[in-house]
């Protein structure tokens, strides 16, 4: 009897959601009472609104990330690919491209950007680490290239509505997060690359006997990481009006942040895009709910720390008791 | 202290281990005397490494007294163990490969002053203590650069350099060992016995252990079996007492017969060769034949047949039915139908974190394709739970992490992965090493089945009662040559011999 009713629980697929992503869904829920008591505009739903579209740019780069790490990997560059998306979009209207051209060929940079990273890292046998330490140098100057440093203004109206307008009731920069997210959830859970993806970073020896071809899937896994690295830039520079040069800096801190606090291994093999997606969530709401307080900046850098230490140690404590 | 208690080492006295509900030893009993070997025999999981581990000071006993050397003892960490003349070598290596060999052996123990090691005096202490076990092994030398065999005597020689061992606890240290090393590790014992030292000695392999033992103590599901003098006790009675069954064969007999060698061949390898590895090596295997390959470590077995499945470059011919053959990668030797269970399984063979499933079918998840490359979830699970049905792996469910199954059960479900991709010609690369008697004869009968199926097996081994035992023909091979090729019922003479070299 008890025997089936454990079994029943363990296959019901909410409660293994529950305690799959517990840690983190408290460490959510906590911020929002905390936020809600301390202020109460926090709880409404223009600002929920609000918090989606401020993590967009985040949350996209850190899908890409999500990759990355779950195949032992990092990608440090995708900052720097940020800031080079918007500025090449910037150069390609400058040129008198339309927006499809445009678009594409921005996707394309991002794309290319994650090749070099795939291409030394697998087949030069590089650490990832030290290679994406260089592109980032590397991409972060190539920005400043066609403007010698200056900000390059993009006035095309589609491009600026992609961050300003909104469709059937939802901010389209919302409408972008949701379908990578389901898009780079079923790439990675439902379908076999996705498969490979983890059993390469889980034990890389392994998956090549077992007739995986593992430099295919890594060069594969970088270019995700650029492409999604391309539509944040996307998404900033239309919402910045602007290809800036500095655009993105330090922000794959923010994307290894979110994976991390969903429960991403930094040793490979183990992570999910929804982990991923409630990590920069917590990221999100703690900018924005401390935004609303007005907390001086440098307190906030100090909070957010604190709380990314507090939420992954309650993570790896419940999967360690688990054990 | 009167002499006849005197020469107890070790006594336990009704010691058990609770993890939560879960007893790991019930009422422990061991009584060790000076200058003899004392043989811990038990299947994995019966409780040997707990009653290790609370030996060394690792795990604490739930109940129960242990007496070392006339004194109470319960030692809080290991060093308080070594301290009290209590040494363990373990299995697993525990050495940085990047520090010399001298390093390695004093470590935590460096000889220095206010801190700062004098490099000379370690040099010097790890030399002698190197050369008084007769160790063939450069001290200066990286531990990186070893051979396994060679890192397996260092990691010996840094547990037996504490400074006055009443108790060495020796855990499966002939796993990597080729003969010549295992030679040296027995002198070794017969000097510490010699010196009134006692041995606990751990190990699977049975003949080595009627050869070393004075004293043999059986452990199964954490309980005390029973305490025999080697010379009143034989193999057969061993086996009975460890798997709580009577096993009257070893190896299954043959499930149909062997195939005529007048058969066709399905797999023929011509002048296989690789520099420094492996040099001309040819050889046929039929449908349904079990071909053995025996070699010491270092012949170059291992080697030929990654080179076979396409992880290394080498050059001769392969055909595969009579065609020429080009494999150049794993991704060749799957669609060849070629499978290769290789000798770590954990390395090479499983993801540990992953599931039982996932597992079973990472090298056929083509089979598990359907459009845009989405993957047949029902199907991958109904092909795992058969396979697990199918080999009686022992896991909670396919969910189970594979890391969390016994080492039998680890090595079926490597099997398992192999067997869903419906392999031609399997490779198998020491099947059996870690795996525990009873797993032992169930992995024998999978082995038997397959043949019969007419699987051909390509079976590697450096134990040679199971080559013996299971192969149709046999190939030797010495330094990485094929030495000879042989008859099933080659004697264990003539195979050691050729894979010596001593004939010519």
């Amino acid at each position: 009897m008890s025997d089936e009713k454990h079994t029943s629980f363990a296959q019901n697929p909410y409660a293994k959601m529950l305690r799959q992503y517990g840690g983190i869904l408290a460490s959510l829920v906590v911020l929002c009472i905390i936020f809600s008591v301390m202020n109460p505009r926090f709880m409404t739903v223009a600002n929920f609104m609000n918090v989606l579209q401020q993590i967009a740019v985040i949350a996209i780069a850190a899908f890409g990330m999500t990759w990355v790490i779950l195949l032992g990997e990092i990608d440090l560059s995708i900052g720097s690919i940020i800031a080079v998306a918007g500025m090449a979009a910037a150069q390609a209207f400058l040129a008198g491209f339309g927006f499809m051209p445009t678009l594409v060929l921005t996707l394309l940079a991002g794309a290319a950007m994650g090749l070099v990273n795939g291409v030394l890292t697998a087949k030069l046998g590089l650490p990832s680490f030290i290679v994406t330490v260089a592109t980032m140098g590397i991409f972060r100057g190539l920005v400043s290239l066609p403007t010698n440093g200056a900000p390059a203004m993009i006035e095309d109206p589609t491009w600026i509505a992609i961050g300003a307008e909104s469709f059937v009731g939802l901010p389209i920069i919302i409408w972008i997060v949701v379908v990578l997210f389901v898009f780079n959830h079923v790439l990675l859970s439902k379908t076999t690359f996705g498969r490979r993806a983890y059993l390469t970073g889980g034990n890389r020896e392994a998956a090549v006997y077992s007739g995986i071809k593992v430099d295919r899937v890594k060069i594969t896994i970088f270019m995700i990481s650029g492409i999604m690295a391309a539509i944040s830039g996307i998404l900033l520079s239309s919402r910045l009006y602007s290809a800036q040069t500095n655009a993105g800096t330090s922000y794959e801190l923010d994307a290894i942040a979110a994976a991390v606090l969903g429960g991403t291994s930094l040793a490979g093999g183990v992570g999910t895009m929804i982990g991923t997606i409630i990590g920069a969530l917590i990221i999100g709401i703690m900018n924005n709910g401390m935004n609303m307080l007005s907390v001086p900046y440098f307190y906030q850098l100090i909070v957010k720390g604190l709380v990314i230490l507090l939420a992954v140690w309650l993570d790896v404590r419940s999967k360690r008791a688990k054990q | 202290m009167s002499a006849a208690t005197s020469d107890v080492i070790l006594k336990i006295n009704n010691v058990s281990k609770l993890f939560g509900p879960v007893a790991a030893l019930k009422n422990m009993h061991l009584t060790v005397r000076a200058g003899r070997v004392h043989t811990l025999l038990g299947e994995n999981g019966a409780g040997k490494s707990t009653l290790m581990k609370i030996l060394a000071g690792v795990y604490h006993a739930t109940t129960g007294e242990v007496e070392f050397c006339g004194s109470p003892y319960k030692p809080e960490n290991p060093q308080q163990a070594a301290a009290r003349g209590l040494t363990i070598v373990f299995q697993e290596l525990s050495l940085c490969n990047n520090m010399t060999v001298s390093e390695n052996i004093l470590a935590t123990r460096e000889p220095s002053v206010y801190g700062f090691i004098n490099d000379q005096a370690l040099e010097r202490r790890a030399a002698e203590i190197v050369r008084d076990l007769g160790l063939p092994i450069d001290v200066t030398e990286k531990v990186g650069n070893l051979s396994m065999a060679q890192r397996q005597l260092v990691e010996i020689a840094k547990g037996l350099s504490i400074p006055n061992p009443h108790l060495v606890i020796l855990d499966e240290p002939t796993s990597s060992l080729t003969d010549a090393e295992t030679e040296i590790l027995f002198s070794i014992i017969d000097r510490l016995k010699a010196k009134g030292v006692a041995v606990i000695y751990i190990s699977h392999r049975m003949e080595e252990i009627m050869r070393l033992s004075d004293d043999i103590t059986v452990i199964r599901d954490g309980e005390f079996i029973a305490t025999r003098q080697r010379e009143d006790v034989s193999i057969d009675e061993l086996i009975a007492m460890m798997v709580g069954r009577q096993m009257n064969e070893i190896y299954p007999p043959r499930l149909t017969a062997a195939p005529a060698t007048s058969e066709a061949p399905i797999l023929s390898v011509e002048g296989f060769s690789r520099s420094g590895e492996f040099e001309d090596v040819s050889f046929e295997v039929r449908k349904g034949e079990i071909l053995g390959f025996f070699g010491l470590i270092g012949s170059g077995r291992s080697e030929m047949m990654n080179a076979l499945f396409g992880m290394k470059s080498a050059t001769g011919s392969i055909r595969i039915d009579g065609e020429p053959a080009t494999i150049s990668s794993p991704v060749d030797a799957i669609e060849r139908r070629i499978a290769f269970v290789t000798e770590n399984r954990k390395e090479e063979g499983l993801v540990l974190a992953h599931s039982v499933e996932w597992n079973i079918s990472m090298a056929a998840l083509g089979r598990f394709a359907a459009a845009l490359g989405f993957m047949r979830k029902r199907q991958e699970r109904n092909a795992a739970t058969d396979e697990v049905d199918r080999l009686t792996i022992k896991t909670a469910s396919v969910d189970t992490p594979v890391g969390s199954l016994s080492g039998g059960n680890q090595q079926k479900a490597v099997l398992a992965k192999w067997l869903l991709t419906q392999p031609r010609i399997l490779i198998l690369d020491e099947p059996t090493r870690g795996v525990d008697v009873g797993a032992k004869f169930e992995i024998y009968k999978i082995i038997r089945q397959l043949a019969a199926e007419g699987t051909a097996i390509l079976l590697v081994s450096s134990e040679l009662p199971e080559v013996l035992g299971m192969s149709d023909r046999l190939v030797v091979m010495h330094e990485g040559r094929l030495s000879a090729t042989l008859s099933g019922g080659a004697t264990p003479e003539t195979v050691m011999a050729h894979a010596t070299g001593i004939t010519s």
